[in-house]
Formats: C-alpha cells, sequence, structure tokens
C-alpha cells in the first residue's frame, strides 16, 4: 500500500469511528458513555475495604493449610477450553496426596 | 541516647525467630515469648499467625476475585496461604501485593490442570493496578477529526496510564465476564479460543473490552510508539481482515489515549523517535 | 464524577474534641451524598499510597467537608531494622496533599528486613526496645517536621525479657521525643483480659495531657487455652459495654477529646456506625455538662 492510498484509508477509517462513535454516544444515556458500547466491562464491587491496610486482628483459624484438600469446586468445571494442541481441557481439578 | 548496635543485634535476633515462627506454623514458639502455660503460649502466639494468614490470604483474595470463584473458595483458600507463605509482601502497601501471583498459578502443581488460570489472574492484576493508575483525562475520539488528514500517517498515541494488553491463547475475558457478572456462570464452549483484554480506567470505574487479534496487535504497536501509519501498515500486512474504524472505536470508546501526538516536522527524511 | 464539590476550600486541618469514624471505601458516595455530622474521619495513608484513581478521588472529596487524621500501619516504629525511607517520603507526599490534623502510628512493628507480615506485632518492653524506638520516632517526626501520635497496642504474648510497664514505656517515649499518645480504650481492654492487668487502673494511670487522640473499637473472644478466654482486637463489631465503661471513665478525668470508631471488617451500613459515633459524642457532652455543673 502506497503512503498516499494509505493516507486515504486513514483519513476514511478515522471519519468512519467517529461517525460510529457519535451514533453510539447520542443513545447513551448521560453519564453513562464509558460504557454505553456494550463492549467495555466494569467489575463489581471495586469499592470495597476487603484487602485493605487496617490494624484489625482476625479471629478466624486460618494458618493450618493442613485442613486443606487441593479439590476444586468452583466454577472451572464449566469452563470448557480447546487448548492450543487441539485437546479440550474442562476445569476438574484432582485431589493431591498429603 | 540512641539504641546501641547490641540493641539492634538482640532485637533483630528475636524478630528474625519471631518472623520464621509467623511463616511457618510447624516452628516453635520463639524462646522469650511467655504466657502462663505452655498450651497457653501456643494459642496466643497462634493469634499473630491467623492475623498474618488471614489478612494476607484476604488481601490476595480480594485481588483475583474471578480465580476464587473458578477454583472455589477452599481450593483457592489453600493455595493463597501456600502463596503467602512462599512470597509474603516486600511492601507495606497491601493494594501492591500480588503481583507474582499469575506466575506462581503458573508454578502451582495442583492448578495445572486449569491452563487458562495464570492469564486470567494477569487479566485481574492488570485491573487492579489500572484501579490505583494515575489519573488523567482520556481524549474523546473527536479530537482525531481536528488532525489534518495529510498527518495522521505519522501521529502517535499516547496511551492512558491505566491502560493495558492482556494476550491469551484463552478466551479470558468470557472467562472473566460470566465469572463476574453473572449469578450462574455460562459454560465457555469450545468456539471461544484465544481473546485479548485492553484493560482501561477513564474515570473511576475499570474497564475490560475484548479486543479483535488484530486489533490488539495494531494497539500493541502504538503503545509501543509507532506512528499510526506504521502501526496500521503491519496490522493490515498481518491480513486484511483488519478493520481501522473499529480498533480507534474500542480504543478511544474505552478511554485508552490521553493525548495525540502529532508529527514531528523533518525538513528532510522522517524519521522515528 | 462528582465535580460539585468544591475540592478548593476545604475545612481546617485540626480534629475536633468531638467523634470521628474510619473512612470505608463502602461509605464514600453516601458520606457525600448526606454530609452526616460526624466530627472527622481517619485513613490508614497505606491505602492511599496509589498514584490516582478512586481512593484520591473521595478522598479529596471527603477531606474537603472534614478534618482528618492519618493512622499509619506500616512504619514498623518498633523494628530493629532501619525504617524504611521509602514509606516516610511516602506519608510525607500524603500529609502535603491532605494536611491532616493528626499522624497517629503504632507501638509495634510490621516489617522485618524486607518482609512486611501485615500485623501489628508485640516488642519487649525495655530500656533497650525504648533507646531503639525513641530513634525513629525522633526520625520520623524530624522527617515529617510535626509531632507524632504513638498508639498503645492489643497484645496476645508477653516477653520474658519486660521490665517496664507498657504505660511507663509510653510515658518515656513522649518525654524523650515530645510526641503524643493515642490511647485505644478497647487494646487496654483485650490487653488487660488477655495479660491479667486491671483496665481500670490502666486508664486511670494514664497520663492525658499527652493524649491527642482516643481510639473505640469492638472485639472478639476466642479459646485461650487452659480454660482461659482471649479477646482478639477484631474491629468487626459493635464497642463492648465494659469498654464504653472505661470510655466514660476516661473522659470523666480527661474532658472531652478526638474520638474515633474504628470497624474494618464485617463493614456495617453506615447508620450503624453513625450510631456508635453519637453515643461517644453523647459520653462528651454529658461530660461537658457535669462539668459546667459543677464550676
Amino acid at each position: 500500500m502506497s503512503n498516499r492510498t494509505l493516507g486515504l484509508a486513514l483519513a476514511t477509517a478515522v471519519g468512519a469511528a467517529i461517525a460510529m462513535s457519535a451514533t453510539a454516544n447520542a443513545q447513551a444515556p448521560a453519564g453513562e458513555k464509558e460504557k454505553c458500547f456494550g463492549i467495555s466491562l466494569a467489575g463489581k464491587n471495586d469499592c470495597a475495604a476487603t484487602g485493605n491496610n487496617s490494624c484489625a486482628g482476625t479471629s478466624k483459624i486460618d494458618h493450618d493449610k493442613a485442613a486443606w484438600k487441593y479439590v476444586a469446586k468452583g466454577t472451572c468445571t464449566s469452563t470448557e477450553v480447546t487448548l492450543k494442541d487441539g485437546s479440550k481441557r474442562k476445569g476438574s481439578l484432582e485431589p493431591i496426596k498429603g | 541516647m540512641a539504641a546501641s548496635t547490641e540493641t539492634v543485634r538482640a532485637v533483630g535476633a528475636l524478630q528474625k525467630a519471631f518472623v520464621e515462627a509467623l511463616l511457618r506454623p510447624e516452628t516453635p514458639v520463639p524462646d522469650g515469648v511467655s504466657a502462663a502455660t505452655q498450651a497457653q503460649r501456643v494459642k496466643r502466639f497462634n493469634v499473630y499467625r491467623n492475623n498474618v494468614h488471614a489478612s494476607l490470604a484476604d488481601a490476595v483474595a480480594a485481588r483475583f476475585p474471578v480465580i476464587e470463584r473458578l477454583v472455589g473458595e477452599e481450593f483457592f483458600r489453600a493455595m493463597a496461604l501456600v502463596f503467602v507463605e512462599r512470597y509474603p509482601p516486600t511492601s507495606p502497601i497491601l493494594s501492591q501485593y500480588g503481583g507474582t501471583f499469575p506466575q506462581f498459578v503458573d508454578t502451582f502443581e495442583p492448578a495445572q490442570d486449569l491452563p487458562y488460570l495464570p492469564d486470567v489472574a494477569r487479566l485481574e492484576w492488570a485491573r487492579n493496578l489500572a484501579y490505583h493508575a494515575a489519573d488523567e483525562v482520556a481524549l474523546e475520539i473527536s479530537v482525531l477529526g481536528t488532525i489534518p488528514p495529510e498527518d495522521l500517517d505519522d501521529i502517535r498515541l499516547r496511551l492512558h496510564p491505566a491502560t493495558q494488553l492482556i494476550h491469551s491463547p484463552f478466551p479470558i475475558v468470557s472467562i472473566w465476564q460470566t465469572n463476574t457478572h453473572d449469578e450462574e456462570v455460562r459454560p465457555i464452549g469450545t468456539d471461544h479460543g484465544a481473546e485479548c483484554a485492553l484493560v482501561t480506567r477513564p474515570a473511576l470505574d475499570v474497564l475490560v473490552t475484548e479486543l479483535p487479534s488484530l486489533s490488539a496487535s495494531c494497539i500493541a504497536a502504538l503503545s509501543a510508539g509507532d506512528t499510526l501509519g506504521t502501526a496500521v501498515r503491519d496490522a493490515t500486512t498481518q491480513s486484511d481482515a483488519f478493520d481501522l474504524a473499529t480498533t480507534l472505536t474500542l480504543l478511544f470508546a474505552s478511554g485508552a489515549v490521553a493525548e495525540i501526538i502529532p508529527p514531528v516536522p523533518q525538513p528532510n527524511e522522517r524519521t522515528t523517535l | 464524577m462528582q465535580a460539585d464539590h468544591q475540592l478548593a476550600t476545604r475545612v481546617n486541618a485540626a480534629l475536633p474534641a468531638r467523634t470521628g469514624v474510619g473512612l470505608k471505601p463502602e461509605h464514600y458516595r453516601e458520606i457525600l451524598d448526606t454530609q452526616p455530622d460526624i466530627g472527622w474521619f481517619e485513613v490508614h495513608p497505606e491505602n492511599y499510597m496509589g498514584a490516582g484513581g478512586p481512593p484520591h478521588h473521595y478522598l479529596e472529596r471527603v477531606r474537603a467537608l472534614y478534618p482528618l487524621s492519618l493512622h499509619g500501619v506500616g512504619l514498623s516504629i518498633g523494628a530493629a531494622g532501619p525504617l524504611s525511607v521509602d514509606h516516610l517520603t511516602r506519608i510525607k507526599a500524603l500529609i502535603d496533599r491532605y494536611d491532616p490534623g493528626q499522624f497517629s502510628e503504632h507501638l509495634a512493628w510490621s516489617t522485618h528486613d524486607t518482609t512486611y507480615l501485615n500485623d501489628l506485632l508485640p516488642l519487649p518492653y525495655t530500656r533497650d526496645t525504648l533507646d531503639l524506638v525513641v530513634d525513629h520516632v525522633d526520625e520520623v517526626q524530624e522527617y515529617l517536621r510535626r509531632r507524632m501520635l504513638i498508639e498503645n497496642p492489643s497484645t496476645y504474648v508477653q516477653f520474658s525479657a519486660t521490665d517496664m510497664s507498657e504505660i511507663d514505656f509510653l510515658e518515656q517515649i513522649a518525654e524523650r521525643t515530645g510526641c503524643g499518645l493515642l490511647l485505644d480504650v478497647n487494646n487496654v481492654f483485650v490487653s488487660a483480659n488477655n495479660h491479667g492487668f486491671d483496665p481500670i487502673a490502666y486508664i486511670d494511670q494514664f497520663p492525658v495531657h499527652l493524649i491527642g487522640e482516643v481510639h473505640l473499637a469492638g472485639h472478639a473472644m476466642i479459646d485461650g487455652g487452659d480454660d482461659t478466654s482471649l479477646l482478639v482486637d477484631s474491629h468487626d463489631r459493635n464497642v463492648s459495654d465494659p469498654v464504653w465503661a472505661l470510655y466514660t471513665r476516661l473522659i470523666q478525668r480527661s474532658g472531652p477529646l478526638p474520638t474515633l470508631i474504628e470497624w474494618d471488617n464485617d463493614i456495617p451500613s453506615w447508620p450503624v456506625l453513625e450510631a456508635e459515633a453519637h453515643q461517644a459524642d453523647a459520653i462528651m457532652t454529658a461530660r461537658r455538662s457535669n462539668h459546667g455543673r459543677l464550676h
């Protein structure tokens, strides 16, 4: 592609992008622009104090990891993905010994 | 009177023993720690062990809620406690603790059957970095309309400080999305292949946007300092399917651009910065 | 973004002799929207050491409306090793930015070498450890160019080497460095139970003229071994009745003091915290009117 052709393509694409954004903005309620494209997702509970520095202690017993077993009981079991080698993996985890 | 070298050494030795006993529960309570009976010494010292382990595991859980949901609370807690003992924080700023957790998960033997876990963890860590990144106004795409068309080839984009790209061979955005927003997660079928996440924070909310892979490589090139012309040429060379209009829309809509750097006037040859 | 708050004008820095509340992200919006009648707010500086984002956005707005106290948890004043100059620099930057009415830290340590344990760990009270703590308090005050407050900790173990009382230790730190003290009444009650001393005597002996700030919080009870109970400074519930009684006794003697309600785990809805704060305010108000009648 020559520089001249590329220049035209850039200008056309920029024009199209501005037009796409303007349409989406017009459809979005005020103040929610950053979410209005249906493409960007905010997380939940970002403004929570958990895991922050604190001067409090805890009465929870949590230093004895011998009580734990590595058995995944989460949502990974419904997350099936295809690996690079083409094999499929679900998220079942085998408990380890000990 | 300043503390003597001997004092510093003696207190340091006591604190070293204290730390070792805190991080390794099988270690006996250090000498010099007293209580009415041996049973009470252990019970009471264990309050500190709990405080250290529970608060640090809580901190890791707060940064990686999707990993926790993927493997379940019990597995996560066990994994986080191993991480805490092997890699305790090196800074008193707890929001910075966990940056090496994705690499740890990658090597953690019991998690090997979930190969996508480290990349989802990288996405969650990127969200944490974006949350605390420096504030800057994200540019509206309309600013591009003010650039003379003949200059577009040579402009550069400086990305917003919160902006990060996470490439993965796994559908990390889909996994993150359903585990963050859905009461019951949607099964992710085998039609979901590699996904690239664009993480941004134009205002107060951290946003996650899935990028087409050609858009991702174009944005990575822009992020590395390539001109728009070079980045677009490279992406087009990879595939004719590259869609610049969509790429620019995604980039500006997610608030990823902080500044458009105009071309430097060059009397002779174009040079790169 | 809430741009309607006037960030340019701020209320004065000084903490009033009223009740403040530990500021939690869960309550940012409600506090800014309703502007409750609370004397001041307190935060841990360590939670505001990122470059930007929501923490600074909200703290700027809260600070515009209320005085602020910075209560550090990461300086590790009681560590054998040197203070972190990086950390001091970060605290200084926050003090310059937010103009707090007080900066306080704990009589404890939390860092050893480069490992941060995220807990307030105890130290023996001896002439030697006193020298160490005094050196560190001097260094902090010189660096920050302001007086700081040191808080009595909740402790769960003791040390055979200890040969000074905690009050004596704190009083000597204040005398030698010129710092003030932060008296945590719940910590007194927790440590008194755990080590078998009389919390009333502690409150009665505490040098009230050195107190710059008082803390109140809830605690949990667990098994301490051999049929003993152990109290843990859990900050996860209401202030207990015996702690309110100790606080009332303190305020009778000292007069009203800036007092903080701390609640860091199982964070309640804002009205619950506000009610705790008003209870402490009522105790100070009663003291003011009693005092008026006596004179």
